[in-house]
């Protein structure tokens, strides 16, 4: 897993994941957040329901696929966190809906 | 970053790394309307990602080479060129029409020059177990560093070959972080096929960089070499590695995470989709684009410049952009040019100098590029080594019939992470090159976007016609 440098600033931002309430830093994207709160996996993939965490977190992989506010297949990598984002990881295939 | 878009530019540049951002300080300071687009939510690209908004505040732990991407930046603002982060260039028609998309809005926007700065991907490195949670990319961990100020915690291994490798395991320890070994994939024929371009490299300002952050790091960290096997083990989450050293027998360490890495590759999708010829490079190991001595490609218009246009590094990539510039300027404000393109010329070719050396010493070999059995090679679509293999031998021609078999590269990565795999697995069964089998033909949308977002787009009435029914 990862943690904080010690001295690297830290402006703390409240997101939840799965509900459970979590602490982020502003400049964090959702993927860095998951890690370094120590959620070890965001997804499990559609073809075997096996597990999946950020692997490239630069937007190409895929792996780090979360639904965010309610939409679906956002990749983590990408998005800044907000305060009071909603993050839920993502189970097999996508649900019809959502 | 500013997103205002206006409808239509004079230039513009996909990509704020170190190429977009010194091509678009020259437009820029030209007098040229000039935006450059980015995914990421600030400049500097990957190499100096986050260069604005790291909370990273001890200079020495990322090195004085990061720092200087933050003058880049000020370069490209202060000559007026526009910023737009988090802003997803989807397509890029031969009109030179380019499809965007920022926060859940599509629009077009239309250029009368573009460069692609779209910089470079980590090569896949299809091993046993590179799926597992707890494995990820050298960049990648580089990332969480520069942008969130994360090191990795536990068990650390990292497994690959390359500097960015080294750079990064030096930048852990500055950083008060631990490694607890670096498992050299580096075959020792490389040193000999490397041997004819030394005198190139030792002249080159790359030698010097690359011993000083090899000896720091072998200070501190077990380096293990002529790794010729390499598992990631585990059942939900990576617990430890398997490697054998020059087909010894096999070893394990146990570990939390595993960090991979074995050079980078030309981030080709954009320009590929929008018809830019690329051939195989048969030293990079990876498509590159035809280009003309400014970067101009086959689409007229469109020029490719950085790693995109074949791997040589961040300086050579801020000299490559200024010769984009240098062209499209000459083409729409001659009177405008104040650059001394020879002074680039020159400067270029110093910083080229030591690439085949790198080039041949950090060929990835065959047994980490040409997986076997049931190693994942697409790992959206989940397709193994070995139905590739098996598909090839019925008769399966190229990437784009096995996508039909097998659906490898349909998934949501386009093939960015399986691509460069999938041709060389079929040159291989095939006995041929690859260049005879070519590569996925890339369409776009080259990234995923909401269908409602396409919808939502302004259309002219006759498209709206040319569609409804009765």
């Amino acid at each position: 897993m990862f943690k904080r440098l010690p001295d690297a600033g830290f402006e703390p931002v409240a997101i939840t994941v799965d509900g459970v309430a979590m602490s982020a830093r502003a400049g964090d994207s959702v993927a860095a957040a998951l890690l370094a709160n120590g959620v070890d996996h965001c997804r499990t993939t559609p073809v075997s329901q096996s597990r999946r965490a950020p692997y490239c977190m630069m937007g190409v992989c895929f792996d780090c696929l979360v639904t965010v506010d309610g939409v679906g297949n956002r990749q983590g990598c990408l998005i800044p966190v907000r305060p009071g984002m909603a993050i839920e990881t993502q189970h097999g295939k996508r649900e019809a809906g959502r | 970053m500013t997103a205002v878009f206006a409808p239509s530019y004079d230039v513009v540049i996909v990509g704020a790394g170190p190429a977009g951002l010194t091509a678009a300080a020259l437009t820029a300071q030209a007098g040229l309307s000039t935006i450059i687009l980015d995914e990421g939510a600030g400049p500097g690209g990957q190499i100096y990602r986050a260069i604005t908004t790291t909370p990273v505040k001890k200079r020495e732990i990322l090195g004085p080479d990061y720092w200087h991407g933050g003058s880049l930046v000020s370069a490209a603002l202060d000559a007026g060129a526009t910023l737009a982060g988090r802003t997803l260039v989807w397509s890029l028609d031969r009109d030179l029409t380019l499809a965007i998309s920022r926060d859940g809005v599509a629009r077009t926007i239309q250029a009368r020059r573009v460069v692609l700065a779209t910089g470079a991907l980590e090569r896949p490195f299809p091993i046993p177990g590179w799926t597992l949670p707890g494995v990820m990319t050298v960049g990648a961990a580089q990332t969480m560093l520069k942008a969130s100020g994360l090191l990795p915690e536990g068990g650390t291994v990292i497994a690959g070959m390359g500097p960015l490798l080294w750079l990064y395991a030096a930048q852990v320890l500055r950083a008060g972080g631990k490694i607890d070994a670096i498992l050299d994939t580096t075959p020792r024929g490389n040193y000999l096929a490397a041997a004819r371009h030394f005198p190139d490299f030792a002249l080159s300002p790359l030698m010097f960089k690359g011993l000083r952050l090899m000896r720091e790091v072998r200070k501190s960290v077990k380096v293990i070499t002529g790794v010729s096997r390499l598992a990631a083990i585990g059942e939900e989450k990576v617990s430890g590695v398997a490697y054998s050293v020059r087909g010894g027998p096999e070893r394990r360490l146990s570990i939390d995470t595993l960090l991979l890495h074995q050079g980078v590759t030309p981030n080709v999708n954009l320009a590929m989709a929008a018809g830019v010829r690329h051939r195989w490079d048969g030293r990079q190991l990876c498509w590159t684009p035809e280009l003309d001595e400014a970067g101009a490609t086959s689409v007229p218009g469109v020029s490719i410049a950085g790693d995109g246009a074949g791997i040589a590094g961040a300086w050579a990539a801020e000299e490559r952009g200024r010769l984009a510039a240098i062209a499209v300027i000459r083409d729409l404000a001659p009177d405008a040019l104040q650059v001394n393109e020879q002074f680039v010329r020159n400067r270029l070719y110093q910083q080229e100098l030591g690439r085949a050396f790198i080039d041949m010493l950090y060929q990835p070999p065959a047994q980490f590029r040409r997986p076997q059995g049931d190693v994942i090679v697409c790992r959206c679509e989940e397709v193994t080594a070995k139905q590739i293999r098996d598909t090839a031998d019925l008769g399966c021609e190229g990437p784009n019939q096995m996508k039909a078999f097998l659906r490898c590269g349909m998934g949501p990565c386009q093939g960015r992470l399986c691509g460069l795999t999938v041709t060389e697995l079929i040159a291989e069964a095939r006995g041929t090159t690859p260049q005879a089998v070519g590569y996925y033909r890339l369409r776009s949308p080259i990234k995923p976007i909401p269908l409602a977002e396409l919808a939502a787009m302004p259309a002219t009435e006759a498209a709206t016609a040319a569609v409804v029914r009765g």
